[in-house]
């Protein structure tokens, strides 16, 4: 049941990465950088395209494989970024490596946030931590096209101020129209901001067309669990809420029967998906 | 319009007597197929590569039920006198072992190349109905989709499938609920039916009516046609096990929390013999396999299974952290999430998961069980 429309595979062999070089990291937190990549084979970097809200498998010879969403802007020409925490095997690999260095690429997969689908339309982005790295090329879309759109937000929580990610772009992304509202759980003495959870925002959020609004919410399973409950609230029908989902992901072509949750591949049936079509799943505790 | 003198068209049946099965073999060999078929190792019949007729399990059967397989003579010759053995064809379709790619560390950085593997060209001798639907469901899964497994598709494309149709059935089997069996009826080059001295073989393919008719054969007699349904008859009638397969995929979907999955888990070791046995089972994992240096690294991908615990490991924990929810996904996946993702089940009623279950849990109970009692709501 894809949710939306197939998306062309990628050309040539399925299982080969191909070699990009790390052309500038940034550390964005404690924990987690942003990798600008480029291929080293040009017809490769000329033929590459993505769409928001997809993801490559990042490859660390003798490491492994990691999923990892793109977070750059998807316009062609447009550098290739990548926003990782370091968690395990792969991340830590990819940690140690410096500008020049190498490493393989293979994507991208799993499908995208309905953003043909949603114009005309409000958006209100919902997310928190590293969350908000497969939905900044969503932000920075709805923004190239701002006219396009209708009320465009993003309530983003972190657990504490160091852990915001892009903090730079924020002035940015509210001068071309996004409303911005950062939460984070604990304060620090400079934080003048909200505190509390994320959902909190979209409960307060005053809402023009709750029937023509749609959230893009990307986190933990119960906070979106808990986005969705507080977007009905706020009388956001079922079929508007879109969510991105995470499990153990391996082969990312629906090969490998890692990613299934019920019925879906998260790698290609996802790992974005419409909150209803899934909603009888989330609750069920181990699947 | 005279028929091809060199093609025995499809549907077409052609006797040879059983001493004659080698030559079948020997022009196999001639064209460069591997034959793969039926031989006893280890008390069981397993698939290996063969040679000689003689390699073949002449004179035994097997015996199954619930936990429990073992071989027995027979009181005649046949060659193909048993059911299923815990191998199916999926290990030469989809090795349980092979290179996806291989990177290397170069002055300029890593290199990462495509590992060739000029596909093996196998014939399968005694392909039965279930394994047939077997392939057909492996072929969804790895060549119908957006993404088609080089590995897969290049064995699938030149395999040669001769079938043997069954003219008996395990207890195990429930072919007949699954409507995959016993009889031959598609997917297969050849099908044989073995009668006591002779065979019958039924033509399925151009490419298997090619090979025919270059193989000495018989028409075949009225008496020997009938003895062959008869035969085949035979097999449908031995099958007693069932499983109620209506509206199934939601019957399971909606029985998410239902007690007997508690139940089952209590029983089940998570071994994953059911997986390793299953015929369509697909799951894979892909280690890194690297010289000291970590200069030459190649990926391998092995089988895998859902009732591995690691299987469903992310950040934070093992999304199926008891052999409970391992259980579920297994049955729900196979049963019915297969149909969302490849429009057709992921069980063939072969019985292999019943068999080769150490502790016997048998997946047609679970299916009744399971419509038995509802869950609370
Ligand atoms: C679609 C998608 C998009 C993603 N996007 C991003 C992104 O943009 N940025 C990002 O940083 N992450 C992202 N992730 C998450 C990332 O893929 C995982 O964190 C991945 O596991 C990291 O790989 P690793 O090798 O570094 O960690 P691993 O070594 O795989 O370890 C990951 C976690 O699992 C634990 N673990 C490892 N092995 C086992 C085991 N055998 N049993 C139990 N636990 C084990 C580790 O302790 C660790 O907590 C995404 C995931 C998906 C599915
Ligand atoms: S689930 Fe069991 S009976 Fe069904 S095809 Fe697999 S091994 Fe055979
Ligand atoms: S059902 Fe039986 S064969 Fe399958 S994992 Fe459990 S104990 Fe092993």
């Amino acid at each position: 049941m894809p949710v939306s429309p197939a998306l062309a595979p990628p050309q040539g062999d399925i299982w080969t990465p191909h070699a990009v070089r790390i052309v500038d990291v940034v550390q964005d937190t404690d924990d987690t950088r942003t990798y600008h990549v480029a291929f080293d084979d040009a017809r490769q970097a000329a033929r590459y395209a993505f769409r928001p809200g997809q993801f490559n498998m990042l490859y660390v010879p003798g490491a492994g494989e990691a999923a990892i969403s793109i977070s750059s802007r998807s316009r062609s020409g447009s550098p290739l970024l990548h926003t990782i925490r370091t968690v395990g095997n792969v991340t830590g690999a990819l940690e140690r490596m410096r500008v020049g260095d190498t490493f393989g690429l293979r994507g991208p997969f799993g499908s995208c946030w309905p953003l043909e689908e949603l114009r005309g339309q409000h958006i209100i982005f919902i997310t928190g931590g590293i969350g908000l790295a497969p939905l900044r090329p969503a932000i920075y879309h709805v923004l190239d096209h701002r006219e396009d759109y209708g009320d465009v937000a993003l309530l983003y929580g972190a657990r504490t101020p160091d852990g915001l990610l892009y903090e730079g772009e924020y002035r940015d992304w509210i001068a071309d129209g996004l409303r911005v509202q950062v939460t984070v759980d604990r304060a620090d003495p400079r934080w003048a901001g909200y505190v509390g959870v994320v959902t909190l925002l979209l409960d307060r959020l005053p809402l023009s067309d709750p029937a023509n609004t749609h959230v893009l919410c990307c986190g933990p399973e119960v906070m979106m669990h808990y986005t969705a409950l507080s977007a009905f609230r706020q009388r956001i029908p079922a079929q508007n809420v879109w969510i991105s989902m995470e499990r153990n992901m391996n082969c990312a072509i629906g090969l490998c029967g890692h990613c299934q949750f019920g019925p879906s591949f998260l790698c290609k049936d996802g790992p974005v998906l419409r909150y209803d079509r899934v909603a009888p799943f989330l609750p069920v505790r181990g699947l | 319009m005279t028929a091809d003198p060199g093609l025995i068209p499809i549907g077409g049946e052609r006797r040879i007597p059983s001493d004659r099965l080698q030559d079948l073999i020997d022009l196999l060999r001639q064209d460069d197929y591997s034959v793969v078929g039926p031989t006893v190792d280890q008390e069981a019949i397993v698939y290996d590569e063969v040679t000689s007729v003689d390699q073949l399990p002449r004179g035994w059967t097997d015996e199954q039920g619930p936990g429990t397989y073992r071989l027995a003579r027979r009181e005649d010759d046949a060659l193909f006198g048993y059911v299923v053995g815990p191998h199916s064809w999926k290990k030469y379709l989809f090795p349980p072992l092979s290179t996806l790619s291989a990177a290397d560390r170069t002055e300029q950085g890593w290199e990462m190349r495509r590992v060739e593997e000029a596909p093996p060209k196998y014939a399968f001798l005694g392909v039965r109905a279930c394994e047939l639907a077997a392939i057909a469901v492996q072929d969804r899964v790895f060549a119908g989709g957006p993404y088609v497994d080089p590995i897969y598709s290049g064995r699938r494309q030149s395999a040669f499938l001769i079938a043997v149709n069954c003219t008996q059935a395990a207890s195990t089997c429930f072919c007949t609920s699954m409507r995959t069996g016993p009889r031959c009826c598609t997917g297969f080059d050849l099908a044989l039916t073995e009668l006591p001295g002779e065979f019958v073989i039924e033509v399925g393919s151009d490419r298997g009516g090619t090979l025919l008719a270059r193989l000495t054969t018989d028409a075949c007699s009225a008496r020997t046609l009938a003895a062959a349904e008869a035969a085949r008859q035979q097999a449908v009638d031995q099958i007693t096990r069932r499983m109620d397969t209506t509206d199934i995929r939601n019957v399971l979907l909606t029985q998410l929390e239902h007690p007997r999955w508690q139940e089952t888990g209590e029983r089940c070791l998570s071994c994953t013999n059911c997986t390793m046995v299953c015929p369509t089972c697909f799951c894979s994992t892909v280690e890194e396999v690297a010289d000291l240096k970590t200069e030459h690294v190649e990926r391998q991908r092995r089988w895998d299974s859902c009732f591995n615990p690691e299987f469903s490991y992310v950040h934070g924990g093992l999304v199926r952290n008891d052999i409970r929810s391992r259980y579920r996904q297994w049955l729900t996946h196979k049963l019915a999430s297969w149909q969302d993702q490849f429009g057709t089940s992921g069980c063939v009623g072969c019985g292999r998961c019943i068999t080769w279950c150490p502790v016997g849990i048998d997946l047609t109970e679970e299916v009744a069980a399971l419509r038995e009692k509802p869950a609370c709501p």
